[in-house]
């Protein structure tokens, strides 16, 4: 029992932790210095890592679509098929956990080690709200970059997706895209990509969490590093399921 | 009629732990403006929580810590963002924000504090920096900083902001003795020239003959004597004479 009485506590303490971003993030003063620094090493940084992944996820996907399509004689329906899945979970939820990776171990381990190296208590000793200065920008930064970078993941996989299916089939782009859209709704597309913002708050809330709280010198700085990418995409993968409930609940028709 | 001296730090009854251990144990003592005073004590025995203390990054669990007359314990965000105006802080490794350049490091604390304009700012950077000898080193990152260099580094954020009260742990740890000198001849100065009082952590017993005033010295949570450095050289308690003769 003690293992649920320590979850709980833990929620409790991440759960105080991310209220108080919540709470402060509406605060004056704004540090907008520090969070357009944090849009950059969260989104420019992560560009590539997210174009990447995304355009060989659409080639693969493709292929691997194909080769069933093929049976049932339905090729045609392969740009659709790409679009739905990649628009409504796949981008969404692959951008999440690459980036709970990617993100929350950088802010994990950049906290860990500014905490165990004073440089959180120096802040603090110039009368600067260590809080405010480090954790909010980099919960916001999270917030704004997720949905954004899941755009270009999904626009990545569809460009994949053409390119493989373009080799197979000689596709016209054109084509491509028109079977690709026609059955996609604006309900598929932005509420899921909005979801993202809610996976941001995670990872930047549960990262800064443990590299802000820590207090276990440099072996707390890979301990958070870890906990962050592990926690992060746990409670994702979690967070998705219950968002999709919400999007089916506010958006019926999205319920195929 | 004479002004009585104005006290710079004050500790009454001062009580704090960490879980069992008891790292300060009814610790009283003061200094006054201008005074330097050097802390003395074998590691773990609560000397850099007194500077945390003093700062106000940590709380007692019992007494009070009055800087400048105010007293610490307790004090909302508000009251301490002014105390802490008051004060600098030289940390052990300096702890220079890595991602800033020198000049960034200095120029944070006076943007966000001071209305200074721009060429202000930069007047009072570049003094700093000339004074602690790192003129020529403002665009340089702390990882391209020696150890003595960061030290200096550190000194001069700690000095950027003209505190009254300057609390340095351990500035000479980990350097030779020529730095070391260096860096207690430019505290010895701030003292001298603003008026500066010192809180100092130190092992370093040369440092602590050029530097004090008054002397420390803290064992197991107790502050087992306080004085001049002749008064501690010759005191009852055999752990304090040792540390500031051998």
């Amino acid at each position: 029992m003690r293992w649920l009485s320590r979850s709980f506590e833990f929620a409790g303490k991440v759960g105080d932790f991310s209220l108080r971003v919540l709470i402060d993030s509406l605060r004056p003063p704004f540090e907008i210095a520090q969070l357009s620094r944090q849009l950059v090493e969260v989104g420019n940084k992560s560009l590539a890592l997210i174009v990447v992944s995304g355009f060989a996820l659409g080639a693969v996907m493709t292929l691997h679509t194909r080769n069933i399509l093929v049976t049932f004689g339905a090729t045609a329906m392969i740009p659709a098929v790409q679009a739905v899945s990649f628009f409504v979970e796949i981008g969404p939820l692959v951008a999440g956990l690459l980036l709970a990776g990617r993100i929350g171990s950088g802010i994990g381990a950049v906290l860990a080690n500014m905490r165990a190296s004073e440089q959180i208590d120096a802040i603090e000793s110039l009368s600067i709200d260590s809080f405010k200065f480090l954790v909010v920008p980099r919960v916001l930064a999270c917030v704004i970059a997720l949905p954004l970078l899941t755009l270009f993941m999904d626009f990545a996989g569809l460009l994949g997706g053409f390119l493989s299916e373009e080799f197979s089939s000689h596709i016209a782009p054109e084509l491509y895209l028109n079977r690709a859209f026609n059955n996609l709704q604006w309900s598929n597309f932005i509420a899921p990509t909005l979801k993202t913002a809610v996976f941001g708050f995670i990872i930047g809330s549960v990262s800064s969490y443990f590299g802000y709280t820590t207090d276990k010198g440099a072996q707390g700085v890979g301990e958070a590093a870890t906990n962050s990418v592990v926690v992060s995409s746990l409670l994702i993968i979690v967070a998705d399921v219950l968002l999709i409930k919400c999007i089916f609940f506010l958006f019926p028709d999205t319920a195929i | 009629m004479t002004t009585a001296p104005s006290i710079a730090v004050e500790f009454k009854k001062v009580m704090k732990s960490f879980g069992e251990k008891r790292v300060l144990n009814d610790v009283s003592f003061k200094i006054e403006q201008g005074q330097a005073l050097c802390l003395l004590g074998r590691s773990g025995t609560g000397k850099s929580v007194t500077l945390k203390l003093i700062m106000a990054l940590m709380s007692p669990d019992s007494g009070e810590v009055l800087v400048d007359r105010d007293n610490v314990v307790g004090m909302g965000e508000q009251g301490l963002s002014q105390v802490r105006r008051k004060l600098g802080y030289l940390f052990q490794d300096a702890a220079l924000f890595d991602s800033l350049t020198l000049y960034e490091n200095l120029s944070l604390p006076l943007h966000r504090l001071t209305k200074k304009s721009k060429e202000e700012i930069d007047d009072v950077i570049n003094r700093v920096l000339d004074d602690v000898g790192l003129g020529a080193d403002g665009a340089k990152y702390p990882s391209a900083l020696s150890g003595g260099m960061k030290k200096r580094a550190g000194l001069a954020r700690a000095l950027v902001l003209e505190p009254k009260i300057l609390l340095a742990d351990e500035p000479s740890s980990g350097l030779d003795r020529i730095t070391a000198s260096e860096i207690d001849r430019l505290l010895m100065r701030q003292r001298e020239e603003h008026g500066t009082a010192l809180v100092v952590v130190t092992h370093d017993v040369h440092g602590v003959r050029r530097v004090a005033d008054r002397v420390a010295v803290l064992d197991k949570g107790n502050l087992v004597a306080f004085g001049t450095v002749a008064e501690v050289a010759e005191s009852n308690n055999e752990i304090a004479r040792r540390l500031i003769t051998e």
